[in-house]
């Protein structure tokens, strides 16, 4: 493998408070040097830099890349392919597979797909129960040894105060936290948007904020109670922040991830029924957005997750209510929080490379999330400037489902690098790290 | 391309005062040729109607098919039962193939908020909404102003209450919408547990005790009480429903003036409404129905291209059809 010199970049690592231009050296899959004055060395693949941002690679730690079970709407290839397509040099899938990833052949089977991926690395979450059904603990040892660096129930989330807090404690021993889709089932059953003037108009059933609320005071006791970690994915109310900082306040180990549609999107956008603006938790209101964007400027909210969630074009196209949740999130990531967040004046690089990169490393005790010398070299180069128009049709997943199509937005990834080899890189077709045993992508139906 | 109403009928909310009055203005016409020995008109001849049912309906289905058959119109009844959408075939795909078939209207009912507006946004056709889910019914809502017109002359500080399952009825919506951009005062009444949260927003008054919205109404829109209500839990039982809040010969008694009595249908007598209120001398139920086909004449006619000012002539024989729509 020939060495990569970035060269002349803005290095941004919060890790070491870094934030300069500077060339970055990487060689052997790790990062070798950073600063001014290196020499690239004789062998070396130099890639410009100039303009762009040289940042640690992208971890998402929630996506549902849909293999084993629905691979005519994701496969773990392309997935892992969109991933790095939007800067991201990891993502953890989910385990709402079919079969469930609930045991370690199952883990075992994602590692090895993501292996001949080539692409963005992809940790495996394992279930919190057996089926996802909230009765029986998965085998949390197996799982971690297979690969697995959480566990979840996802959209089912644990209604059992008792098993919620069996996981907990149990997660302890094998050091990993424990993410929980907070969401009171009775509370919410049967909606399909936020609870609030636009549900009453539009005749949808709502969710109400309390349905998510109830859960994230109840694990944040329960974390409490267990002394384990308990990691809230995608956060969507302004309450839900004020219960996470209560909890954070008090020492307990909770932490918290939001995504870019939450911080970007109001209710107001079902108005019409477009299906890309229905999703689980809904889109809330301004004042949520708002509170969302405060949270993860103070750090309230550790970490900006996608929830990457592809479905087929006929699914979405359908009657509201019947619509599946979800949205496709990956390649547009980057582009949203740049443009709600970086352009608005809520955050600097520093701090979007924090809860991109950093942060979800540290959580999660994942390799990267620093340019230190000797670190794993995942890295993400991106323009900070560089102004473009979605295109759904153009993702390299399979997913279309955005609510962002035809909108321009700010900021995209140039240079995708895991563990030293090139992924991704702009206006060039998406490759492999090596080799690889991927299958050439099929067409899929219109978008 | 089309009337002044554009091309779809799916809600109140999204009129204007004065198309709701241009509907209604156009309707009062119409209302004359159901009371002739021949009641027709060519009016729409030649145009090709699909009443496409996914939900059961007596009334507007029939009301409809009146109001098409007294224009001329040629129609075609499609319910969800029997058909190839109960084969599994997608909403989509349905109103496409019925879009080949060179139709000129969809009148859709449909359990799904927005199911109109869905088919409304993926074929030419025109569209009325006969009722989506819970969101809006405006043809319900425009022959209850269109009753209430009647009897009242301009709707302006007019105060209506509606009562009952706020929550869960496409027709308090329209009602609301409609009413409060012709000037009326609304006020709803019912359970709060069959009030949507979010009531307060609406611009309307809330009166937690039918009492006081009798007290204050002019007139008095009772909504039907859904059974299903009471299995998933919103209310206890249609006995207590009807104790508290029940329109009852003795609570309008108590208001000591002639309140008006509107009633969508079909009725629970004895649960939401008593027969001696319903059958009553102030009850406009019946005169409903009847303007109900007028409603729907007009709102065919507009959508057809048909000129508000010839709706007069066009009752005389003379047929306006648009045929400009390809």
């Amino acid at each position: 493998m020939k060495p990569l010199f970035l060269r002349g970049g803005t290095l941004i690592d919060p890790s070491q408070r870094l934030n300069g231009v500077g060339d970055l050296l990487v060689a052997d899959g790790v990062i070798a040097a950073s600063g001014h004055g290196i020499n690239a060395p004789e062998d070396a693949e130099v890639i410009d830099c100039d303009g762009l941002v040289v940042s640690p690679g992208f971890i998402d730690v929630h996506c549902h890349l849909r293999e084993p079970g629905r691979e005519d709407v994701e496969t773990i290839a392309t997935g892992a392919k969109a991933a790095a397509a939007g800067g991201f040099t990891a993502v953890c899938a989910m385990p709402n597979t079919d079969p469930v990833t609930d045991n370690q052949a199952a883990v075992g089977f994602i590692v090895r797909q993501a292996q001949r991926a080539q692409a963005a690395r992809v940790y495996p979450i394992g279930a919190i129960s057996l089926g996802q059904e909230g009765k029986v603990l998965a085998e949390f040892g197996e799982m971690v040894g297979a690969g697995a660096v959480a566990v979840s129930d996802d959209g089912k989330p644990v209604a059992s105060a008792q098993l919620m807090r069996t996981a907990l404690e149990y997660a302890r021993t094998f050091r990993i936290p424990v993410i929980d889709h907070c969401e009171e089932p009775t509370l919410s059953a049967g909606g399909s948007m936020n609870e609030g003037i636009v549900s009453a108009r539009l005749g949808l059933k709502g969710i109400p904020p309390e349905a998510e609320e109830i859960m994230v005071i109840r694990d944040i006791l329960l974390a409490r109670l267990s002394g384990g970690h308990v990691h809230l994915a995608h956060v969507s109310t302004k309450g839900s922040v004020e219960l996470i900082r209560w909890g954070k306040d008090r020492g307990i180990n909770v932490t918290a991830e939001v995504c870019p549609h939450h911080l970007s999107l109001t209710e107001e956008r079902v108005r019409g029924y477009d299906t890309n603006a229905k999703m689980n938790p809904p889109l809330r209101t301004e004042k949520d957005c708002e509170a969302l964007r405060q949270a993860v400027k103070d750090g309230t909210i550790d970490v900006i997750a996608t929830d990457h969630a592809p479905h087929h074009y006929d699914e979405k196209e359908r009657e509201f209510a019947d619509a599946p949740n979800g949205i496709v999130g990956l390649e547009t990531a980057l582009a949203v929080i740049v443009t709600n967040l970086v352009e608005k004046g809520y955050i600097g690089f520093p701090d979007l490379v924090d809860r991109m990169a950093c942060t979800p490393a540290r959580l999660f005790n994942l390799p990267g999330g620093s340019l230190k010398r000797g670190t794993a070299a995942d890295v993400t180069v991106f323009d900070p400037k560089a102004r473009w128009t979605v295109d759904a049709s153009q993702f390299t997943s399979k997913g279309r489902n955005t609510p962002y199509n035809g909108m321009t937005l700010v900021g995209r990834a140039a240079c995708t690098i895991v563990a030293g080899s090139v992924v991704y890189r702009s206006g060039m077709p998406v490759r492999g790290r090596e080799g690889g045993g991927t299958r050439k992508q099929t067409k899929r139906a219109k978008g | 391309m089309t009337g002044t109403l554009g091309k779809d009928l799916l809600g109140l909310e999204s009129l204007t005062g004065e198309q709701i009055r241009l509907i209604l203005d156009t309707a009062e016409p119409f209302k004359e040729i159901s009371e002739r020995a021949i009641k027709k008109v060519p009016a729409l001849r030649g145009s090709t109607i699909v009443n496409l049912f996914f939900e059961n309906s007596t009334r507007t289905r029939i009301s409809f098919e009146f109001a098409e058959k007294r224009l001329s119109a040629d129609t075609v009844n499609v319910s969800a039962t029997g058909s190839s959408v109960s084969k599994g075939e997608t909403l989509v795909d349905t109103a496409r193939n019925l879009e080949a078939m060179r139709i000129d209207m969809v009148v859709i009912r449909h359990s799904a908020s927005g199911a109109a507006k869905f088919l409304a946004d993926r074929i030419q056709s025109n569209v009325i909404n006969a009722g989506d889910g819970t969101h809006e019914h405006p043809t319900q809502g425009l022959l209850d102003i269109l009753t209430l017109r009647d009897r009242f002359g301009d709707l302006k500080g007019r105060r209506v209450c509606i009562c009952g399952d706020i929550l869960h009825s496409r027709v308090a919506r329209s009602n609301i919408w409609g009413l409060t951009k012709l000037g009326a005062e609304v006020a709803v009444c019912g359970p709060r547990s069959l009030l949507p949260n979010a009531i307060d927003e609406f611009g309307v008054k809330i009166f937690d005790r039918v009492e006081e919205a009798i007290e204050w109404a002019e007139a008095l829109n009772v909504l039907r009480l859904q059974f299903e209500r009471m299995t998933a839990g919103y209310i206890p039982s249609a006995r207590e429903y009807n104790r508290v809040f029940g329109i009852s010969r003795e609570r309008l008694d108590r208001a000591q003036r002639d309140i008006l009595i509107l009633h969508p249908g079909p009725m629970n007598r004895g649960v939401e409404i008593d027969s001696d209120v319903a059958d009553g001398p102030h009850s406009v139920i019946l005169d409903q129905v009847t303007n109900g086909v007028a409603v729907r004449m007009a709102v065919l006619y507009l959508l057809a291209g048909g000129k508000p000012e010839l709706a007069e002539a066009a009752k005389g024989g003379s047929s306006r059809r648009r045929k400009e729509k390809e």
